[in-house]
């Protein structure tokens, strides 16, 4: 099995957690996802414990927010980052 | 006065800590009695007079903390505004209660003033700069001084039953609706919680609960009482679980009162045996039930201090409570009771005609005493069904169904409408019926909330759209979070082709709430 991209992990994710019964095709890698009220602060949470586990990475306290955590690309971007500098 | 606490505080202890920011300051209380004085004067100056109102849209800080004793000295009521709720919100609530003057951090401006529309040219504006240690609102106070000099006034002699503040919680018919608290309100609960909790000057109280939530009334005067400090948590920090549990350990908080559902994030995601928490010698706690899965998980880790559960709507504010006795038994998962009423009130249990039920049986709780509301901001109607005629008085009527058990503690059972809490927050189903109502695409709506025991409370919204169209959940939660707080976006959507009805045309709640 090909290894499924970053997104495509975090969509995934999302979309069993907070998105219950939405079409996977509403949730773009460039949806907002804090400020549009998606995520809010324990599903913020819950979202980075699922990040530190899947990717094996550890966030700062002040990567949990809309800068990092705002859409799906910007978390696949933090992953990465975080994945290649270690 | 309600603001005597601090007069007599600044007058025992002047050079005590008040209040204390961590990162970014703290005042004595002399400080906090002079910088609150000059907002009073300002306030003066900006055309405030006894009896008005002022709004307050800024984060919580010293800087916040020193406008509501200011407003509180001017003989005037303070509203604040939750400046994470959409600002087409707090401009409502502003208008509607017809405020004299606003005092907001400057980023928020510009979108209140475009929310407030028309309104936004009659009240007085106060501007801070930033916020942080009290030092953006000297800024501001400094810069109004240079262009039109504020001159000392004295500080207004408030009656005890002035109003000292409103708090607006979500109303059902889709407006939130403002809860009109006096200094008598006020003042008979802060003297219980002193007679019955005895804090102590060396006590540094928690405030994590945002001003416009009612559990600020009990952070924000009880440490004024005995000279005690108050360490406020900010927004974020109040959100992020790790940094919270931290902040607890070093500013060596004595006494902690929040919604169980912060005291749960910390159980489950503040790393909390990292810490050590030996100052902290009690918990409080209130606004929903406390699962006692996370109740007792938080006990095994921190077994010192002492547990107690306050309970009551923003209306009476706390009016019954209990305290939990160390160790929750393995095998209990039963929530526990909310306790007795508070020494100072009285409470009745009744039925749906007002009459008292015999003992053990459900029904709902009414409370009268001193720290009742006066009645919500402009609202006669409402005000006159919260309140229940017996006995020769005037009764609160809760709405929270409640049976007393045989060693005399009510125990919670539900309510007798539509509100439900979510993170200790009062959440309207109606107020969010009558957003999606809004959304050009919705013919009928419908919320209910289903009990999750993982969530706590899910909400969920069943919709029928114009011409079928699709409505989906990231559609609905962005419309919501531009018109409601975070904590009422609905969790789930299910579409209809119409919503079921009742054989007598209304919406049949009960068939939506079936499970499929």
């Amino acid at each position: 099995m090909a290894a499924q991209s970053t997104e495509a992990t975090i969509r995934e994710y999302l979309l069993r957690e907070f998105l219950e019964g939405e079409d996977p095709s509403e949730l773009e890698d460039d949806t907002p996802l804090i400020s549009s009220g998606i995520l809010d602060s324990i599903a913020t949470l819950k979202l980075v414990s699922f990040l530190e586990e899947s990717f094996g990475i550890t966030l700062a306290p002040h990567e949990a927010d809309e800068e990092y955590l705002g859409s799906i690309a910007s978390m696949a971007k933090l992953v990465r980052e975080k994945l290649g500098s270690a | 006065m309600l603001h005597r606490y601090l007069a007599e505080a600044a007058r025992r202890s002047p050079d005590r800590d008040a209040v204390v920011e961590p990162g970014a300051g703290k005042l004595s209380y002399a400080q906090l009695d002079a910088l609150s004085d000059r907002v009073r004067d300002r306030l003066v100056q900006l055309g405030v007079r006894p009896g008005d109102r002022v709004g307050l849209w800024i984060p919580k800080s010293i800087d916040s903390v020193a406008t509501l004793l200011g407003v509180l000295k001017c003989g005037a009521a303070y509203v604040p505004v939750d400046p994470t709720a959409p600002a087409e919100r707090g401009g409502y609530i502003l208008a509607n209660c017809e405020v004299a003057a606003i005092v907001v951090e400057e980023r928020f401006a510009a979108p209140l003033r475009t929310a407030l529309g028309a309104f936004a040219a009659k009240p007085g504006w106060l501007v801070l700069p930033r916020t942080g240690g009290g030092a953006g609102l000297a800024a501001a106070l400094d810069a109004a001084d240079e262009s039109a000099p504020a001159p000392a006034v004295a500080t207004h002699a408030s009656s005890p039953g002035d109003l000292a503040y409103i708090l607006y919680t979500s109303g059902s018919t889709g407006k939130p609706k403002g809860v009109m608290l006096s200094h008598r309100a006020a003042i008979a609960f802060v003297e219980w919680c002193a007679a019955t909790f005895e804090p102590r000057a060396d006590d540094r109280f928690s405030s994590h609960a945002p001003f416009h939530f009612d559990l600020s009334i009990f952070d924000l005067y009880v440490p004024q009482t005995c000279g005690a400090a108050v360490v406020l948590v900010s927004e974020e920090r109040g959100k992020e679980p790790v940094g919270l549990a931290q902040l607890i350990a070093d500013e060596r908080i004595t006494i902690w009162y929040s919604a169980p559902s912060i005291l749960t994030m910390l159980v489950q995601y503040g790393k909390l045996a990292t810490h050590d928490y030996a100052a902290l010698r009690m918990i409080f706690f209130a606004g929903e039930v406390f699962p006692v899965v996370h109740l007792r998980a938080l006990s095994q880790l921190l077994p010192r201090p002492r547990y107690l559960n306050l309970y009551g709507p923003t209306e009476t504010n706390v009016c019954t409570h209990y305290e939990v006795v160390l160790p929750v038994p393995d095998e209990r998962s039963e929530p526990y009771p909310i306790g007795k009423v508070c020494a100072h009130l009285h409470g009745l249990v009744v039925d749906a005609d007002g009459r008292p039920v015999a003992q053990g049986a459900e029904g709902e709780l009414v409370i009268r005493g001193d720290n009742l509301l006066d009645g919500y901001w402009n609202l006669p109607e409402r005000t006159a069904e919260a309140f229940l005629e017996t006995q020769g008085a005037r009764w609160y009527r809760t709405g929270d169904l409640v049976v007393e058990e045989p060693d005399g503690n009510l125990r919670y059972v539900g309510r007798r409408d539509r509100m439900v809490k979510r993170r200790g927050y009062r959440v309207e189903l109606g107020e969010i019926e009558a957003c999606l109502y809004r959304h050009p695409d919705v013919l009928e709506a419908a919320v209910i909330a289903k009990q999750d025991p993982a969530a706590g409370v899910k909400i969920e919204a069943h919709l029928a759209t114009r011409e079928g169209k699709r409505l989906g959940l990231v559609a609905v939660k962005q419309f919501c979070s531009q018109h409601l707080p975070v904590y009422m976006v609905p969790d789930t959507v299910k579409s209809h082709e119409q919503l079921p009805k009742t054989s007598t045309d209304k919406i049949d709640y009960q068939r939506l709430a079936k499970p499929e």
